[in-house]
């Protein structure tokens, strides 16, 4: 039995084409999922990612509970509000998932965790929290605490979500990218509103009362807001050079071999899992972009063969924006950005650049040359 | 989901239009561009090429998938069209109009036993 979101029923009502996501029923596609990739990169579209899971973690020591638990180091968070990307590690160095926290006060933040994960990663903060005998609460907002998630993201997102919600126009106007703000009243009820996203565009993710979410959804959407299924959201994470976890890293991956390094911490002497397991192995791989210099698509797991030895694609797609096949791909060490490479396709070897993601920022194809 | 009653069809969701000289169009059902999603790159197989009855012969990869569409029946075939290969997108538009080769059965009472309108109807609902 799938889980389905408090969106289901007006997934179904917009025709959109459902499909199994990580035990969820999520929309893939409301018909065009090109037509709602271009809405995003050039107008605004918004995106029901409540399987994803809030968790709010709360006490005296959550800070120093974060800086033991993740790879990245919550102690950069100085501002109010302001949030961190970062891999959490199983022992042996591997990625558990990938997540965003914000920092609301020094004991008060919030986590978002991946739907497929939530179960794992829960278990596993409370068994560490239990065993480092330190003092926080970790609520996750699911079961009785319901929250409903969306993304509107695009050029236009902000203007659209305060067409939607003027009263919190003065609140979030000057929110800079990457934080989070709650927002206690709203016609839709508590808000939390971020400028985090997973497109590479501008726009608000906004968290709210399950049973305030479809009210909200409906108002975007009367907005001129495009609804957008999961499928959209893949070419445009991609095109923006950013991770999904399970196919570009999972347990068996070092962060620093999924170009992930840039959010791990290894120079300071703060310890945290896996700290030691990283320092021993070191960088084994290279994680780069590639463009296929002909026609086809790239996909995950074809082969890649480079002057350095061979390499894997771990996600690839057509990018509508480029209207070239791009992939990212764990390659052996010493591959650079410009390198030439050959992928592997139906028994064919077409050529393909090395290029270092990402692919599209803000509308605009990134280094072209 | 529109099934034309005039054409023959495949369970691997091809349709195929006789001509009166015989030539057999084939492309893919309006079902099948459906599930593939909007399709970015199409490979046709080379004119004079024989191919056998379910033999994979088109490659088809949309923006989430790659699939291959079959020969319906066995035949050479005669002519491939050029136009869904530089604009794929038009098999999205419409299936039916969008015809991906041509076909010369090597017997043409082979058609007959392809699936009519009904049938393949319920071939898709029992999936």
């Amino acid at each position: 039995m799938l889980k389905t979101t408090v969106l289901n029923a007006a997934h179904r009502a917009l025709h959109a084409r459902m499909v199994d996501f990580g035990g969820w029923e999520m929309p893939v596609n409301y018909g065009s999922q090109i037509g709602e990739h271009h809405a995003v990169r050039r107008d605004v579209g918004v995106f029901d990612v409540s399987h994803m899971c809030a968790v709010d973690a709360t006490g005296a020591d959550v800070k120093a509970f974060l800086r033991r638990l993740i790879a990245n180091d919550v102690d950069k968070l100085k501002t109010p509000g302001k949030a961190l990307y970062s891999a959490m590690l199983n022992e042996s160095g591997g990625v558990m998932d990938d997540l965003i926290v914000y920092r609301l006060d020094d004991t008060d933040y919030r986590i978002v965790i991946n739907a497929g994960t939530t179960d794992k990663d829960l278990a596993w903060m409370s068994a560490r929290l239990k065993d480092w005998r330190l003092t926080a609460a970790l609520t996750p907002l699911k079961g009785e605490r319901e929250a409903g998630m969306i993304a509107v993201q695009g050029p236009n997102a902000r203007k659209k979500v305060w067409a939607a919600l003027p009263e919190i126009q003065n609140a979030t106007q000057n929110l800079p990218p990457f934080f989070g703000a709650r927002i206690p009243v709203s016609a839709y009820g508590e808000l939390f509103i971020a400028t985090t996203g997973y497109t590479g565009e501008d726009g608000f993710e906004i968290t709210l009362s399950a049973a305030q979410t479809e009210k909200l959804w409906n108002a975007l959407l009367a907005a001129g807001v495009a609804p957008c299924g999961l499928g959209a959201r893949d070419t445009l994470r991609l095109e923006a050079g950013m991770n999904l976890y399970g196919q570009d890293m999972d347990e068996r991956v070092s962060p620093l071999d999924a170009g992930l390094a840039w959010c791990v911490d290894l120079a300071s002497d703060r310890d945290f899992v896996g700290k030691s397991a990283l320092l021993a192995q070191g960088q084994r791989h290279v994680f780069l972009g590639l463009k296929l210099l002909e026609k086809g698509v790239l996909r995950a797991r074809q082969k890649v063969r480079a002057l350095q030895g061979e390499g894997e694609i771990t996600s690839g797609t057509f990018s509508p924006t480029l209207e070239v096949a791009i992939a990212l791909a764990r390659l052996p060490l010493g591959v650079v950005a410009g390198d030439r490479a050959e992928v592997e396709i139906r028994g064919k070897w077409l050529p393909a650049e090395v290029v270092k993601p990402p692919f599209v920022r803000n509308g605009k194809a990134v280094g072209a040359k | 989901m529109i099934i034309p009653n005039e054409l023959k069809y495949t369970r691997t969701h091809e349709w195929v239009r006789a001509e009166a000289n015989g030539a057999l169009y084939v492309g893919i059902t309006d079902h099948a561009q459906e599930l593939l999603g909007d399709l970015v790159f199409v490979e046709l197989p080379e004119v004079g090429r024989t191919l056998a009855a379910e033999e994979a012969s088109v490659v088809l990869e949309s923006v989430k998938a790659a699939a291959d569409a079959y020969a319906p029946v066995a035949g050479v075939v005669t002519a491939v069209n050029e136009a869904v290969v530089a604009a794929p997108e038009c098999v999205n538009q419409d299936a039916y109009a969008a015809w991906l080769f041509q076909l010369e059965p090597a017997n043409a009472a082979d058609v007959d036993k392809l699936l009519d309108a009904a049938a393949y109807k319920a071939a898709i609902d029992a999936q």
